[in-house]
């Protein structure tokens, strides 16, 4: 019981394979409650894969996915529906519904799950837009808007309903310099005021380690280390390094698997 | 705002495809709204040949109803065809005669009616005696061909 | 270059056979649960009026402009040929019988899998490739409920509408060129094709076609859209899968439904 209440998330020997190709094998990740981890790895590792089987948007091929006590595979397709308004999660894209305009997209999630009034709508979806520092744009359509600014209303959208876990998918990738501040400080800011458990999957180095509380490492199906953001830093393992510190060559090999380049060379005569 | 439009063009169009649809009904295939105005009479041709269900019964060249069936009487041997005649035309003496007709050369098969001179009236369910059955063309060259050679004998 | 074997060729095929059978089963799965199972957000009715809005109203001016063109042509060819054997009359009955019994529902349903069509796979594909159906499941709305169903509700209502739309423009078209061009006698030309069209068998008929060519359509394009994948290339790909599947389904049921309705087995 206590380790539930400790772990927001839990993937108990999971594995996943998507046709031939495994993406994950025997991979255990524990996530704490209220609290921001990390979830990094080189490009196409499957990070992205990851949140969608915590979301229950993939079905392992093995393993268990404990979400606040429930197993997801176990679950049907409707309760996964119930299950999935405690989660928020923030597209790499912002997936904002083009067809709407910034207030509706952000109160969408309350029309569909609450009878609540239009007036009290209208509050809730204000106050959250203000969280996000986009109250004036609430008329806007969202090709009115830069990237940043999707991804804020994005993520004022998915806080509409205060979900207790929060999941971001790549929020830093083609972010200038200043929405990407800005990013940082309100994942940061909604984790300590409101403690929701955020997820944060990226491969930025830099802004990953700045506001996680733990980090792992991913990569060639497997989790390759864990830790604080410092521990990780300093870990003596080969990999962890080569990705924390950004080394071309080492155990990631710089060249793709090829025979040897002197054979291949004279092999063409 | 914009649903409004939106919605009076969706009811628009689902008009205009009702509307469509009435129209083929009433002014494409000639439809009549009910059954009851109208009354059914029979009459036995020797020879059908080319009639179809559906075709048009007039009198002095007017529509005045249609075929709705035609079957084989098993007793007499004759083709019986069922008309359909509009109620406004209930004056129909008893003695009519029904003829098949053809429209033109090539042209459509239909029934047309003549006059009788009985006082009695044909109503719902009764038989046209009177009948000129359908002209076939191999019957006709038959004839004459048939007729030319006994002439040439009786010469 | 690399020589297939004969029993690499044989696997390839019946690889193909598997795949072929698994998209129909993902396909109908997909349909059962789009019609099927639990409703989904919003106000039903409301998604269903803008659908019918984005693919029949929309719909309408292509078909009402092919509709009168070809109604003309019908007319104008048909009375080079009947003139011949001295039966302009019948322009009437011919116009009417091939566009109720043929041309309305099949080329409707070209023109809509080529308007209509290929704008919901596209549409469909590129809010899987935005990330808006992934999104709409993790607020906890059925895609499947909220996208596809109206969409699919929207396009079997319009198809028929629009079939029958085409039809009457065309007999108007055909009409006009025959009886004020042509000089056919307005009486017999439309009493000639009230003699031969019948409600039940050609217009009803005509309408279960395009019903049936309408659910086809509507299925395939919202379904390849759904199942692409989710780059600019497998929109494109899925598109014009969408219009290429959709027209040889439409002929091809024809020529079964046809077969079924006016043929004599």
């Amino acid at each position: 019981m206590s380790a539930e209440q400790q772990y927001a998330v839990e993937l108990k020997n999971l594995s996943f394979q998507r046709g031939d190709r495994e993406i994950f094998k025997n991979i255990d990740i524990c996530i704490p409650r209220g609290k921001v981890t990390g979830i990094m790895g080189p490009s196409g590792c499957g990070k992205t894969t990851l949140l969608r089987l915590i979301g229950a948007q993939l079905r392992p091929s093995k393993g268990e996915v404990w979400v606040n006590g429930l197993n997801l595979p176990s679950l049907s397709r409707s309760e996964l529906f119930d299950m999935r308004k405690q989660m928020g999660v923030l597209f790499q894209s912002g997936a904002l519904f083009t067809d709407l305009d910034v207030f509706e997209n952000v109160a969408f999630p309350l029309r569909v799950h609450t009878q609540l009034p239009d007036e009290m709508i209208r509050d809730i979806v204000l106050m959250k837009l203000q969280a996000v520092g986009l109250r004036g744009a609430l008329e806007l359509m969202p090709d009115e808007l830069s990237g940043g600014m999707k991804r804020r209303v994005a993520l004022a959208r998915a806080i509409a309903l205060d979900p207790q876990i929060l999941m971001y998918d790549e929020p830093f990738v083609g972010q200038d310099p200043i929405a990407m501040g800005v990013l940082v400080r309100l994942i940061r800011l909604l984790s300590d005021a409101l403690g929701i458990t955020s997820i944060v999957v990226s491969h930025d180095l830099a802004e990953t380690a700045s506001i996680a509380d733990y980090i792992y490492l991913v990569g060639d199906t497997k989790v390759l280390g864990q830790g604080t953001p410092d521990e990780l830093m300093n870990s003596d393992d080969p990999r962890v390094r080569q990705f924390m510190q950004g080394i071309p060559d080492g155990p990631v090999p710089f060249h793709y698997p090829a025979a040897g380049y002197r054979d291949d060379l004279l092999g063409g005569r | 705002m914009q649903n409004r439009t939106l919605e009076i063009g969706v009811g628009l169009f689902l008009l205009a495809g009702l509307l469509a649809l009435l129209l083929l009904a009433l002014r494409v295939s000639g439809l009549t709204v009910g059954s009851s105005d109208t009354y059914k009479v029979y009459a036995h041709f020797e020879n059908i040949a080319g009639l179809t269900v559906r075709a048009r019964v007039t009198m002095a060249g007017v529509t005045i109803g249609k075929v709705t069936a035609i079957d084989l009487d098993r007793d007499t041997y004759t083709g019986r065809v069922t008309l359909l005649l509009d109620n406004s035309v209930d004056n129909l003496p008893a003695d009519s005669t029904a003829s098949i007709l053809t429209a033109g050369l090539l042209g459509e098969k239909y029934i047309g009616i003549s006059v009788g001179g009985d006082e009695e009236v044909l109503v719902d369910g009764s038989t046209i005696y009177d009948t000129q059955s359908s002209l076939v063309l191999e019957d006709l060259i038959g004839k004459f061909l048939l007729n030319s050679v006994n002439k040439d004998e009786a010469n | 270059m690399r020589k297939t074997s004969t029993l690499e060729r044989i696997r390839l095929f019946g690889r193909a056979g598997i795949d072929a059978v698994a998209t129909l089963g993902r396909a109908t799965v997909f349909l059962v649960r789009a019609l099927f199972g639990r409703s989904g957000a919003g106000n039903p009715l409301q998604l269903l009026i803008k659908q019918l809005y984005s693919i029949g109203v929309m719909s309408l001016a292509i078909i009402v402009v092919s509709g009168v063109f070809i109604g003309m042509v019908l007319s104008l060819q048909g009375f080079n040929i009947l003139s011949d054997y001295g039966s302009e009359q019948a322009v009437g009955q011919m116009v009417a019988l091939t566009l109720l019994r043929e041309l309305g529902p099949v080329v409707t349903a070209l023109l809509f899998a080529g308007r209509a069509g290929s704008a919901l796979t596209a549409e469909i594909g590129n809010m899987k490739s935005t990330e808006q159906l992934s999104s709409l499941e993790m607020i906890g709305v059925d895609p499947l409920k909220y996208i596809v169903a109206p969409r699919l509700w929207a396009g079997f209502i319009s198809m028929p509408l629009l079939a029958v739309i085409f039809s009457v423009v065309g007999i108007w078209g055909g009409a006009m060129v025959a009886i004020d061009w042509l000089g056919v006698y307005e009486g017999s030309f439309w009493a000639n094709m009230q003699n031969s069209v019948s409600f039940r068998e050609d217009v009803l008929n005509g309408v279960i076609k395009s019903i049936v060519f309408g659910f086809v359509v509507t299925w395939i394009a919202v379904f390849q859209g759904y199942d692409c994948e989710p780059t600019s290339e497998g929109i494109s790909r899925a598109t014009t899968k969408t219009v290429v599947y959709a027209s040889l389904a439409v002929l091809g049921l024809d020529f079964i439904l046809t077969a079924l309705m006016f043929g004599d087995f």
